[in-house]
């Protein structure tokens, strides 16, 4: 239900080249731009499917990347394991509350923010729904700029994996946690790549589907 | 936009179908990654879950230098488990350690495995954990045998002694009490070290303790049936006729204590299986002596006072202690209306028979054997052990001129007939002469003693007067009197003398007496054999 006012390309039967911006009138889903060759998409094709493959994939990671440990501190007092919540502990109790929040905001509340928010967006999405466009247009804004914050963590541990390396001292590896943690940051980033946000306006019943005959749930 | 799109509507007929194919195509391999990602998620979930053990409950009086996520778990150094939680029990009397041990480590929840938190220690066996002064504590373990698995486990306080991986041999051995032996104090066969004290605690009725030694391999096989332990502690000083002796095992055990043991004669016997008991004497001496064997406590009665009798006195059986006070008391016997002083004595039967008297199997009872002694005059009396200090003992004897007296068999304890003191008699007689003595009047005797002496002075005096008169008047006249003597003596020896005119005329007179007497013999031989010449005379007169 988006603005009466406002023409859509769907409306007026137009469909853009993503490669150079071509514009073709009455262009047939999958077919090849004549001046670029790249296929022809009214939306990006499969989005909501794509998008979901994605979420799940790293909500499932998700929780291997917290309880996991990411980092393995040897020294001569002992073995140390740290998952992310763990240093965030440490990190309070020992009184860099600034530390401790900025890891616990960019390793644990980015990333299941990131989550939370694309299920919300694909979620409308799919069902179409006119709820609130515009908060949830700023919220896939406000996802993509963040998103690049949650690798924080990945390269304070890859940064001290190769500082400290003190044989017999101390040393420090990463754990197989702070795999998983990237591959949930990976994942997440990939998921608002193939997330469409075009799709957040295509409201109602509407005559796009009927017209390009996209398939909206093919599974 | 509007300006490129200058061609109008190209080909509207394009391969729609072909399209729809690869649609359905693609979103299946797009699930894939969620699918993979799930594979990766479960098999590293799977991979901790594998290598997860486990897990147990301990519980400890306090956490010190636990920490959760920090503490592990180690046996023999390897680390088997991790500590994830700590909580306060719900009493709050005691500490709930939840422990995650490794898939590898699940024997150890075998139900009689051993935790103890492993801490800098400083004890009588040394210095222990030191390494954890850095590392901070970590749990210690002592694997199990038990097939029975446990999910609880109370922690011990202290490391224990000896863990299940020693080899060796544990001993039980009963004492009156600890001594200054403590949990780590050696033990020592030939002034070697061979083991160790595991264990002490209280006999549930309190009558003693009962300690757990450990002897280590290979000196467990020279502990036999027959061996005898004993205190070491400190010092063993032993003084005889032969002199003094001072006993140590060594320095250590000087300081903190420490056991010994040995076989009499080193005769072992079979080497003595796991947790045998021994008992614990406390000294070498004591331990050497042959067992006291079963002991009997009985009842004496005396009608006398008990000065100078304490519960440990001895009882003696002519010179040979054959057991000791247990208590004195003051008893009124309703029926004789008096007091009376009951003692109750234990008694080693056996160190006055010989061990074969006391076979199970023998003919008679014990009560038996008493009653027989009784009938044969056996008695037990109060005798001073020490006329200084007034200390008095039991004696057991035999008295030809006891009353007779009966056991009574259903009594318990066994009371047995006492003699009077002669001892006592004699006191009492003594005290008699004493009263006596007493009415003497010492003071009277004691005047008319000064006033004869007085008089006997003057007497002296006197004499002394008598003497010196004496001396003056009558000594003068005794040497003359003496010289005529003397004069006398002298013309009376010369009167006696072989040259003496008087020895002549005797001589002659004898010799006359002689001749005298022959003729007289003539004349009666005549007379015999001439009879009638006393009437008619000489015959030849008649021939004539």
């Amino acid at each position: 239900m988006s603005d009466p006012g406002v023409e859509t390309a769907a409306a007026l039967r137009l469909v853009a080249c993503h490669h150079c911006g071509t514009t073709w009138q009455g262009a047939q889903d999958g077919e090849a731009c004549d001046r670029c060759g790249t296929r022809l998409h009214a939306r990006k094709p499969d989005s909501i499917n794509r998008t979901w493959a994605y979420l799940v994939a790293a909500a499932i990671l998700y929780l291997p990347a917290n309880l996991l440990p990411v980092m393995i501190t040897k020294s001569l007092l002992g073995t140390q394991q740290d998952t992310i919540l763990s240093g965030v502990i440490y990190f309070w109790v020992s009184g860099a509350y600034g530390l401790a929040a900025l890891i616990f905001v960019a390793s644990f509340l980015v990333p299941l923010f990131k989550l939370t928010a694309l299920v919300l967006l694909n979620i409308t999405a799919q069902r179409r729904s006119s709820w609130r466009q515009l908060e949830r247009a700023k919220l896939y804004r406000i996802l993509e700029v963040i998103g690049r914050w949650s690798m924080l963590d990945v390269f304070v541990v890859a940064l001290l994996a190769g500082l400290v390396r003190i044989q017999g001292f101390a040393e420090i590896t990463a754990g197989v946690g702070i795999a998983a943690f990237g591959a949930v940051v990976v994942l997440t980033m990939l998921a608002s790549l193939s997330f469409d946000p075009r799709l957040t306006w295509d409201t109602g019943p509407d005559a796009l589907a009927e017209e390009m005959k996209m398939d909206n749930e093919p599974i | 936009m509007n300006d490129e799109s200058t061609r109008p509507e190209p080909q509207p007929p394009r391969a729609a179908p072909k399209v729809v194919r690869r649609r359905n195509w693609l979103p299946s391999l797009i699930w894939l990654i969620p699918v993979v990602a799930a594979l990766v998620g479960m098999t590293l979930v799977a991979r901790i879950l594998m290598d997860r053990g486990p897990e147990i409950v301990l519980t400890f009086k306090s956490a010190e230098g636990l920490e959760a996520n920090k503490t592990v778990v180690r046996y023999k150094d390897v680390q088997i488990g991790t500590v994830t939680h700590i909580r306060l029990a719900t009493d709050r009397s005691h500490v709930r350690v939840l422990v995650q041990l490794k898939k590898e480590a699940s024997a150890f929840t075998a139900q009689d495995t051993r935790f103890w938190v492993v801490r800098p220690r400083l004890d009588t066996s040394g210095i222990s954990g030191l390494g954890t002064l850095l590392s901070g504590a970590y749990i210690g373990v002592d694997a199990g045998t038990s097939e029975e698995t446990s999910g609880e486990f109370t922690g011990l306080e202290t490391p224990p002694i000896v863990t299940r991986d020693d080899s060796g041999r544990q001993f039980l051995l009963r004492a009156r009490d600890v001594g200054s032996l403590d949990i780590g104090s050696p033990v020592y066969f030939r002034r070697i070290k061979v083991g160790q004290v595991a264990a002490y605690e209280l006999d549930p009725d309190g009558h003693g303790v009962t300690l757990r030694v450990f002897i280590n391999a290979p000196y467990e096989k020279f502990v036999g049936v027959n061996t005898r332990f004993w205190h070491a502690s400190g010092f063993d000083i032993d003084l005889n006729a032969s002199g003094l002796k001072v006993r140590t095992q060594s320095l250590i055990t000087v300081l903190i204590g420490g056991i010994a043991f040995q076989a009499p004669d080193d005769q072992n016997g079979p080497v003595a299986g796991e947790n045998t008991a021994f008992v614990l004497a406390s000294d070498e001496t004591t331990a050497m002596k042959e067992p006291d064997g079963p002991s009997q406590t009985m009842l004496l009665y005396f009608n006398q006072s008990l000065r100078g009798l304490s519960p440990g006195a001895p009882v003696d059986f002519r010179g040979v202690v054959i057991g000791e006070v247990k208590s004195i008391g003051v008893e009124f016997d309703r029926g004789e209306r008096a007091f009376r002083m009951p003692v109750v004595i234990q008694v080693y039967p056996d160190r006055m028979r010989r061990r074969s008297a006391t076979d199970p199997d023998a003919r008679i009872s014990s009560f038996q054997r008493w009653q027989l002694l009784v009938s044969k005059g056996m008695r037990a009396q109060l005798r001073t052990g020490n006329l200084l200090t007034g200390q008095v003992y039991v004696a057991m004897d035999f008295f030809n001129d006891a009353k007779p007296a009966k056991l009574e068999p259903n009594q318990v304890p066994l009371e047995l007939p006492t003699q009077p003191n002669r001892l006592d008699e004699l006191q009492s007689q003594v005290a008699d002469i004493a009263r006596k003595l007493n009415q003497v009047p010492f003071e009277e005797i004691g005047a008319d003693l000064r006033k004869s002496l007085a008089s006997l002075d003057k007497t002296l005096n006197s004499t002394e007067q008598l003497a010196r008169r004496l001396n003056n008047d009558v000594t003068p006249e005794m040497a003359a009197a003496l010289k005529d003597v003397r004069q006398t003596l002298r013309s009376a020896e010369k009167t006696i003398a072989d040259d003496a005119p008087l020895q002549q005329d005797l001589r002659q007179t004898l010799q006359e007496v002689t001749r005298a007497a022959g003729s007289l013999r003539v004349l009666t031989d005549y007379l015999e054999r001439h009879p009638e010449s006393l009437i008619r005379g000489k015959p030849e007169d008649k021939q004539k």
